[in-house]
Parts: structure tokens; sequence; C-alpha cells
């Protein structure tokens, strides 16, 4: 009994990170109809920002709960570079065909990949202090980490802020009439270029969001994006793109799977994921709630 | 002989030429080089196929090239051949069956969704090499060791670089120059001008009569082909076969081949592939950010140059010869 609960709990923890970068990415093409293939290098980003901020205060003292909120920095940073990547290198690319913005943001993650190996250097950041001052709770017979229930809470608090932000405030508003027709929208007096930037900053912040709440669990560390990014495509192919609801149901289904994974079947955990992948695109090309 | 055929040969013949004289001219190291080009462009040329031709963006060509490596390595480890033809054999029909398999499920979607699903049916190859490291040697990969090369080993004592550089180096040279014979003929085809109706205008082409998925899913298997065939020629210059080549990194660095050299071209994907290997290797061995290098030239290709080199050949001799005819006559 209390393995299955842990066995949720985990599955639970991982949906919630992901949720955050699978959801971002999805509220980017929803938006915009670009595929950013550096999203999982701003997760990273953010990874890093928050590790190496929380690093330069915590300095050996116990963690204070004042602590927690410099993780914030994090989304923060990755919000600031999307915000000034978007501009720049996306902008320009609108108008030409879908090929030319995946091999932009291609571009854009060998950028970043290195770039992140340039300012912190080849070595994993650590902050496990933040992990162990929160100490851990016993369920039943078995220990858990109180750190991993407060991702899955921040995680959940994400997919329910983000859900009213969208679909109960009037910002949310404008940025569905330019989901679903850029032109109307355009023609009804909305700012585009404007929605765009912000769209692209939003989605920025959830995967560095993302990126900051893994560090005291994870660290940060090279090569992290890349991996993140695969996962979130296998959501949001399940969820369909675009969807928010489908990147929920996706990175839970994905944290099912990947924990039942673990503990089964460890060598086949990864190719299960692509093929679950692979046969919903099969049976609904436009994922479990995209629109085709 | 019909006017496209010499328009391949007149550029082609002195290009071959000098390709041939070359390892008596420059150092080993550079034609083993330039070996590692080749076998790229047949993997660009296959892909190219795909995107060029039938206007699909592939996002998981390193399957079919990893598929055509591990074939060769599994070869010599678990059947003992030494045979290079064999070996090309067996590159050539695993990634056949492979790609047979992906393309019926991969062709019957366009654009993006094309790209994702090639994207994830790769990642499920180099998952199984990456986890079943008891078959495939893990991240360790599988040793191969030189083959004979037409029933010609490379012999005792003889050095494997001057192997490389002389008789594997000719050896790659013909398979790319049939290779490329071979995919000119395809694409001047009528089924190579069925693929371009299906690029330009999908319904239309419909509508004049071409099965459109059937059609898809043959270039998707003779691209797959000719990628794996370029994977299977490319394990003994290397000498391993790694999951790498199956991660997906390497299908992005196949598409960066064949938009540096120009995907609106039949050269384009040969000379990106060529250029693009020389870019690397001087990249890696010039620095550690050599990722990052390599990142801002594809940025500002996208921006400044969508047509490639190619392309931008094509726009300096138009103008040349304009400026030529412009001139008053003395």
């Amino acid at each position: 009994m209390d393995t299955l609960l842990i066995h949720i709990l985990n599955s639970l923890l991982y949906a919630a990170v992901l949720f955050l970068i699978a959801g971002g990415l999805s509220l980017i093409y929803g938006v915009m109809r670009i595929v950013n293939l550096a999203h999982g290098n701003l997760y990273a980003f953010g990874a890093f920002v928050a590790a190496w901020t929380v690093g330069l205060l915590v300095d050996g003292a116990t963690p204070t709960p004042l602590l927690y909120l410099v993780l914030l920095a994090g989304p923060l940073g990755a919000a600031a570079l999307g915000a000034v990547l978007e501009p720049t290198l996306l902008r320009p690319l609108y108008k030409r065909p879908e090929e030319y913005q995946l091999l932009i943001t291609f571009g854009l993650l060998l950028i970043l990949e290195d770039l992140i190996r340039l300012i912190w250097g080849p070595y994993p950041l650590s902050v496990s202090a933040l992990f162990e001052g929160m100490g851990s709770l016993n369920i039943g017979e078995s220990i858990y980490p109180t750190y991993n229930l407060a991702v899955i809470v921040v995680g959940g608090l994400a997919a329910a802020g983000l859900w009213a932000f969208i679909y109960r405030t009037q910002f949310g508003v404008v940025l569905r009439a330019t989901s679903q027709n850029m032109r109307m929208a355009q023609a009804m007096g909305v700012n585009v270029n404007r929605v765009y930037v912000q769209a692209f900053t939003l989605g920025c912040f959830m995967a560095g969001l993302g990126g900051a709440i893994v560090v005291p669990q994870q660290g940060a560390v090279l090569g992290m994006g890349v991996d993140a990014l695969i996962l979130a495509f296998v959501v949001v192919v399940i969820g369909g793109l675009g969807s928010l609801e489908g990147a929920l149901v996706g990175a839970l289904m994905v944290g099912v799977v990947r924990e039942l994974g673990i503990t089964f079947f460890p060598e086949v955990e990864l190719a299960v994921l692509y093929l679950m992948a692979a046969v919903v695109l099969l049976i609904r090309p436009a994922g479990l709630f995209g629109r085709a | 002989m019909p006017a496209e055929t010499r328009r391949l040969l007149v550029p082609a013949g002195p290009i071959v030429l000098v390709l041939a004289i070359l390892p008596w001219v420059v150092e080993p190291y550079q034609t083993v080089l330039l070996s590692y080009g080749l076998v790229f462009a047949i993997a660009a040329l296959g892909f190219n196929l795909l995107l060029g031709y039938t206007g699909l963006l592939s996002f998981g060509h390193s399957a079919y090239f990893g598929v055509g490596a591990y074939a060769v390595a599994f070869a010599v480890k678990y059947l003992k051949v030494g045979s290079m033809e064999l070996l090309l054999l067996a590159g050539i029909l695993a990634s056949a069956l492979v790609a047979a398999i992906f393309g019926l499920v991969c062709v019957r979607y366009t654009r993006i969704f094309f790209g994702i699903l090639t994207l994830a049916l790769s990642q499920v190859l180099w998952s199984l090499a990456f986890k079943f490291f008891w078959v495939t040697g893990g991240t360790d990969g599988l040793r191969v060791p030189t083959p004979t090369l037409l029933g010609v080993s490379m012999g005792a004592g003889q050095d494997k670089m001057a192997f490389l550089a002389h008789r594997y180096y000719y050896y790659v040279l013909v398979v790319f120059v049939a290779a490329t014979a071979v995919m000119w003929v395809i694409v001047h085809s009528p089924f190579g001008k069925a693929l371009q109706a299906i690029r330009d205008n999908e319904t239309r082409a419909e509508f004049v009569g071409v099965q459109v998925w059937h059609y898809r899913w043959i270039a998707f298997l003779i691209s797959g082909v000719f990628t794996g065939l370029a994977g299977a020629l490319w394990v003994p210059l290397n000498g391993l076969t790694t999951p790498d080549i199956l991660y997906w990194q390497f299908s992005g660095e196949i598409v960066f081949f064949t938009v540096l050299g120009g995907f609106k071209t039949f050269a384009g994907p040969i000379v990106g592939a060529v250029v693009f290997n020389y870019l690397k290797t001087f990249a890696v061995g010039y620095t550690v950010y050599w990722q990052m290098f390599l990142g801002v030239v594809l940025v500002t290709l996208v921006l400044a140059l969508p047509t490639g080199i190619m392309g931008m050949v094509a726009r300096l001799a138009q103008k040349w010869s304009q400026k030529w005819k412009r001139a008053p006559a003395p």
C-alpha cells in the first residue's frame, strides 16, 4: 500500500515538472505555431540561474524560507532570455515556411547548450541544502522527502494559475483570439507582435520554473535541456500540440508510464514512452486534445 | 544523351577527376576527412529526396544511418562477416526494412507531425541501442575491425591510416559516385517528377492520378536506404559504432548539411555535407564551444542565406552573366 502511494507520488512529481516544460512548449506552439527546439535549453537555463543565485546566497547556512523564493530567479532569467530572443531571432521568420523556424530554433539549441557551459563551466551546480532543508515525511513505513511534495504542489498551482490566466483574464482572451486567427485578431486591433512576445516570455517562464524547482533535487547538469525537450515532445504529441489540457494529461500519462517503466522494465522505459507517442499519433494525429 | 545528363556530366567529370587524384597530393589525414564528407553526402542525398523533392522534413534520419551502421557491427560481431560488400548489403537490407516499416507509419502525415513522428521513432531505436548494452555494447559501442575490400584484406603490418586514406577512400568514392548517379536518375525519372508534384501541390498531384501515400512511402524507403548505405560505409572509417549516431542531434546535423548546401538543388546536400564536415572538424579542433559556433553559423544562414551555398553561387553566377551580357561590345 505504501509502495503504491510512493509510486503515485513519484509519478505526480515527474508529471509536475514535465507539465511545466511541455505546457510552455505547447503554449508557444498554440499561439505562434512555432515548435521551439530550444525550449529544453530554456528549462536548463532556468535551472542554472536558480542554482547559481541560490548558491551565491546560501553559502553553507541553513536555508531559510526566503531562500526558496530565490529559486524564482530561474524562471525570471529564462523569461528575460525569451523576451530578448523572440523579437530578434524568431520574428523575422514568421512569413517563411516552418522548416526555417525549426532550423533556427535548432541553431538556438546549439548556442544555448554551449552558452550555459561557457557561463557556468562543465561541472554540475547543486543546491541540495534546499532539498534537505525541508526534511522528510513518514508515509506508513516509508520515508518520503517533503521537497518532492512541494514540487507536486507547485506544479498543481502552476497548472491552476495558468488555466485561470488563460480562461479568466482579458489577456487570456486576447491570447486565445490570436491563436485562433492571428490576422482576424490583428484586424480587431490586437497588437500581435506584443502578444507573441508575451506568449513566448510566458512559455519560457514556465520552462524556467520547471528547471528551478528540480534544481534542489537533481542539481543543474549540462545536457539536461535536450533530454527534457524530447520528453516534452512526447507529452505534447500525446496531449496535442497547442493544448494545455493536453499537456496536463500527457504529463500525467508520461509520469505514470515512466514510473512503471523505471520500476518494472528499466531497459525499455524510454522506448515505451516514444512508442506511446507514436501510437497516439497513429490513432489521433492531432493528439488526444489537439485540433488538427 | 539527354540535356539533363549532360548538365550533370559537365561539372561532375572534372570534380571526380580531382577527387581521384587527391590522395596522391594531400596528406592522408585530409583524405580521410574527405571520406567522412563523402559518406555524409550520401546520407544527405537520401535525406534531400524527402526534404527537397517530396517536401517532407524528417527529423529522424539518424535512425537509418544508425541502422546501417549497427547492421554492419552486428554482422561482424555475430556472423563474423569480413567482406565489405556483404556488409554494405547488410546495411542496405536492414535500413530498407526499418525505413519500410517506419515509412508506413510516417508518410500519412506531413509538416510538423511528420517531423515529430520521425523524431520519436528514431529515439525508440536510440534508446534500445543505449539500454540493451549486452547486445549493442551500450555507450561503449561495438568495435568493427577493418573489412576486406573486394576480397582483399588490409594485410598484416600495413598502416591503417594509409589503408583508409588510399584504398578505402577510393572505395568510398566509387560508392559515392554510383549513389549520386542513381539518385540523379531517380529524381529525373517520372517517379521523381511525381514527387515534386506532390511537394508543390498534393491535391493537384492526386487529381492527375499520383497515389500520394504510395509514392511518399517509396521515396521514404529510398531515402532510408541511401542513408543506411552511408551508415554502413561510415563504420570502417570510424572503427566503432556508438548510440550517438542514432541520437536525434545527428538527425539535426543531416538537416544542417542539407540546408547549408541548399535543399532546392541537387548538388546542395553534397556540397553542404562536405563543407559541414570541414566546418565541424575545424570547430571541434579549435574550441570546446564548437556547438555554439555551428549554432551561430546555422542561425546566420537561416536569417541571411536561406538558399544555402548553392543558392548563393547560383545568384552570383546569374549576376555576373547579366553583367557580362550588358557590357558593351568592343
